[in-house]
Formats: C-alpha cells, structure tokens, sequence
C-alpha cells in the first residue's frame, strides 16, 4: 500500500483523486493532455436512460471564484454511452470507473443503472438524486429523505455493484438525507452537488444564464462543502466522497480531515485542465510539510 | 490542445477599444486557421477564449475588443508579462472545401480569424474577396493587413462613414464558389440567406472549458449536438439550424 492509497468500497484506489461528474466528459477529452490513469478513478457525465441536449444557452456565468452552470444533462443516454463512450474511454483508461447516472423518475433510475451495472469497466454507480422529479411537480428527488431513500433502495436492489449516493447541498438538513440513503442500503455518501445560484447581466437586465438559474461551483463554496461533509462523515458509518471547490493537494487534505475517504475535482478541471495531475504529483510534499505519513491516518482526523 | 506559459511582446492598441496582442510561447498545436485560445487571467475564474489573428512558428497574435473586466485586464497588460494559455482550440476553418474564389465576410471582432485563413488560402493560390463590416469609420481596424496579403477588400459601415454603406452582405460579389464567415449572429443570419454557395460560419458562445468536457457552449445542429468549443466554433452552412 502506498502513502495515497484509499480504498472505498472495496475497491481500492491508487490515490482519493476523483475529477467530478460533469467535469471529465467520458475522459478522453483529458486524455490529450496526461495519463488519465494516474487518477484514482474518475466520475463519467451523468448519464441518463434517454438522450438529452439539456437546457438552452447560455448555460455558463462567471462568478467571484466560481462559475454556474445550469449544462442540463446533457449526455447521449445510456445505451449510447455504453456503445461509444465506454468503448472510447477503454483506449486510455484501464482502471474502474464511475458511473454517474440521473433519472426523472424511479423508473428511470433503475433502468439506467441496471444497463451501467453490466459494464465491466464500472467500479460504482454514483446516483446524482439532485435531479428533479417529474412526477413530483418537478421537485429534486434529494430534497427530502423519504425520496432519497426511495431511489437508493431501488437502485440497490436493481444492480451488484456499489452504489454511491450524491446529495444535493440546496437542503435544510442534509444530515438527515445522508442518514435516510445509508439506511436504505447506500454503500457510500458523495456531496456536495452544485449550489443553487445565480447572476444578472446588468446591460441587459436580464439573467445570465438561459435557464435563470444554475448550479454555482469552485472554490467560493469549498466551505460550505467541507462543513457538510463534516457533518454528514459524522453521522453515517459508511464512506463519504468529500467534494465542493476543491483546487489543491491542501484542499483535498482538509476534505478528508473533514472526513472525507476519497475527493472529487469538479470546476478546476474545466479552468486548469491538469489539476488533477497536479493535485496527485504535489500531495506527498504537502503531506510531509504537514507530517502526514499516510492519508488513511487522517480521514475524519478532525472531531 | 496544450497549455502553455506565453509572454507578451505586443499590446498596442488599434482603435477606441480593440487591441492586438502578440504572445510568444509554444504554439505547436495551433493547426488551422479559426481556431482560437483559452487565456487565464489574475483574478478571474474562468479563461477568456479568443480567436487567432496570426500565428507563425513561435507567436500567437490576437486581436480583442474591451468587452468586460477580462479583456480590460488584458488591455492593461505590459510587454513581458506572462499569461497562462490553452492552445490549439476548437476546429478551424477547411481550407480544401473552397476551390478557388473565396469570399471572407467578418463583422467587427468577428474580422480577426479570418487573417490567418485568408494567408492560408493566399498560399495555396486561390483568390480572396474580403468584406470588412464595422458599424462606423473610427472602428475600422486590418483593411490594410487584408489588402498587404493581395486580397480584393470590400468595408461597409452601417452609417456609410467609409466604404460602402449597408452590411457586409451588400458588398458580395458576383462570382465565388465558397465563403467564410465570422461575426455577430444577426450578422451570419444575413449571410446564411444572401449566400447561394456553400460556406462555413464561426460562431461564438459563453463557453465553460473551451475544451469539451463540460457542455457549457452546446448547439443544435443538423447533423446532432455540437460542442461550439470543441466540434465547431466552425460549422459548415449545410449543419446549421437557426433556433428561434
């Protein structure tokens, strides 16, 4: 085992560096720039049943260090990213990895994971509940704990492999929510999601953003982050994916301080394409400068 | 794409808010004309992506209007000081689908990409018609630049302070068998509907990445989803579905 290995759910991983769903494509868009295999494992697009274009754009502003989106999952659907994408990312990267799958209904949730459950390259299956319900008048699934729960029990019951839950921080109690989906069978906890926000272009007095809303990512809501994922690491016995603005090898260190097992990259991919490389070169000096011989000894090391 | 540390050996200005800047550094996956960079600048979160003016064997040459905080921040750029950039973006222009006479159409900002084209077209022998559109004479910048290649350059100006008065689309010429164009979206509207030849439109979009991983600039078009980043910002006249 060396200094940055980390293992989370019975995989074990090279290092806890995660670039974000959303923020990697299906990976070979990176793959120009360095050995994507480097990474501990990375998080696809969200990938859900049918194709989808997503929301009009714009789709991007800017922010005080941060950015929104408001993409709208755009992916090809599921039997597209099995027959092209998964085949495409083979050609440059020979580990697990995760399955990032969205849905508008149960239904669709359990079909698509179902489908991502039979790909060998899949580690887990990382289930993004901020989507909203359309049987529920549009509301996201992770905004309450009896609808987290409903999904993660059928997704567990519909796939073997782990299932990994992430949650929505656009939430009065996300402790609540973390301990609803590990009840109902998660194997482990990712958070944060993006946070609700948004912007107006003061020359046209008009939203930034096509769909007036987006999610709001980078590193102004590190803290927001890192405090959920303390709370949620302090309530529930199983693995939690710290994420939510991290940058650095020092960020990653705090995530898992916080209590954290591995760390997701999300937004600083997008504006320095080989963070994450650097992230993973630069971690053993940032440990020794700070008197950590190996990460497992510091995962949830702040009580 | 690469990502590279380059040092600026020009900023000068060309008009009231329309500046060129050189950039030394490696720009070997600079590969075609209409393609464009991703510039990161102190204090801002996300690159500003700009079209190549120029490119030789190792500088990159832009030209950019003041538009907001980043291209004010990089207007007040000095010689020498270093920017942090992501090379060789997007598609560019394809250069084999024109056999000979070419028309170039840009409006304002939309002008810069099209030098490079107009070099590599030049190069190969064919002949080149450009039409400059700006709104006014005191936002006139290139013609000369255009002209000191050997093309035949048309400028309009919507209020006929210079050249002929109109749009880009009033100074097309009879004979041509492809064009290339770049400007602003009502602008290439007007061109999709005056051009009887086949062509290619550069288009523009708040963009997340540049690179395509994030989806942030994704268009509609005939042939599927496009990234404007990655797949484009050139697309071929027969891909386009104008939305709304």
């Amino acid at each position: 085992m060396g200094r940055l290995n980390v293992t989370l759910c019975g995989i074990e991983l090279e290092n806890p560096v995660i670039p974000a769903s959303g923020t990697f494509g299906y990976g070979y868009e990176y793959a120009d720039l360095y050995d994507i295999n480097m990474l501990g494992t990375f998080s696809f697009k969200g990938t859900t049943k049918e194709p989808r274009f997503g929301n009009p754009t714009p789709r991007i502003a800017e922010c005080y260090c941060g950015m929104i989106n408001a993409v709208g999952l755009q992916n090809p659907g599921v039997e597209k990213v099995i027959s092209e994408e998964l085949p495409k990312l083979a050609k440059c990267f020979n580990k697990k990895v995760m399955a990032n799958v969205g849905g508008f209904s149960v239904d669709e949730y359990v079909y698509t994971a179902k489908k991502i459950d039979e790909c060998e390259q899949v580690g887990w299956i990382e289930v993004n509940i901020s989507c909203p319900n359309v049987h529920g008048g549009g509301i996201a699934f992770g905004t309450n704990p009896e609808n987290a729960a409903l999904i993660t029990k059928a997704v567990k019951a519909a796939v073997k492999k782990p299932v990994i839950v992430k949650l929505s921080p656009n939430v009065t109690d996300i402790v609540a929510i973390a301990k609803a989906c590990e009840e109902a069978g998660a194997d482990a906890i990712s958070l944060i999601n993006t946070m609700l926000g948004m912007r107006i272009d003061l020359r046209t007095k008009k939203p930034v953003i096509a769909n007036k809303m987006g999610g709001f990512s980078g590193p102004a809501i590190f803290p927001v982050a890192l405090r959920m994922v303390y709370q949620v690491a302090n309530a529930v016995d199983i693995p939690v994916i710290g994420m939510g603005g991290v940058s650095s090898a020092e960020d990653v260190i705090e995530m898992m301080l916080a209590g954290a097992t591995a760390v997701q990259v999300g937004a600083a991919n997008l504006i320095d394409p080989c963070v994450c490389k650097d992230i993973i070169e630069k971690l053993p000096q940032v440990m020794d400068k700070y008197g950590i011989n190996n990460l497992n000894e510091i995962i949830g090391g702040v009580k | 794409m690469k990502q590279g540390i380059f040092k600026i050996a020009e900023n000068s200005k060309l008009t009231d808010n329309v500046f060129k800047m050189k950039l030394l550094g490696d720009v070997s996956a600079i590969t075609s004309s209409g393609q464009f960079i991703n510039i990161k600048l102190d204090s801002l979160y996300l690159r500003r992506p700009i079209s190549v003016f120029d490119c030789d064997n190792d500088s990159v040459t832009i030209i950019y209007k003041v538009v907001g905080r980043g291209t004010e921040q990089m207007s007040q750029m000095q010689v020498g000081q270093t920017l942090d950039v992501l090379t060789g973006l997007g598609n560019g222009y394809d250069t084999s689908l024109c056999e000979n006479k070419a028309v170039l159409l840009g409006g304002g900002v939309g002008v810069p990409p099209l030098y490079m084209l107009a070099k590599e077209l030049i190069s190969q022998g064919k002949k080149v018609f450009v039409i400059l559109g700006f709104n006014t004479a005191s936002e006139i910048f290139c013609e000369e630049d255009f002209k000191a290649l050997g093309c035949e350059v048309k400028v309009t100006t919507v209020d006929g302070s210079y050249g002929i008065k109109g749009f880009v689309t009033d100074a097309l010429p009879e004979n041509y068998d492809h064009f290339f164009t770049c400007g602003p979206e009502p602008m290439l509207k007007a061109v999709y509907k005056a051009t009887k030849t086949s062509g290619q439109f550069s288009f523009e979009e708040r963009m997340g990445c540049g690179f395509g991983a994030c989806m942030g600039c994704s268009c509609k078009t005939i042939t599927g989803y496009k990234r404007i980043c990655k797949d484009g910002p050139v697309l071929k006249k027969e891909e386009i579905s104008w939305e709304d």
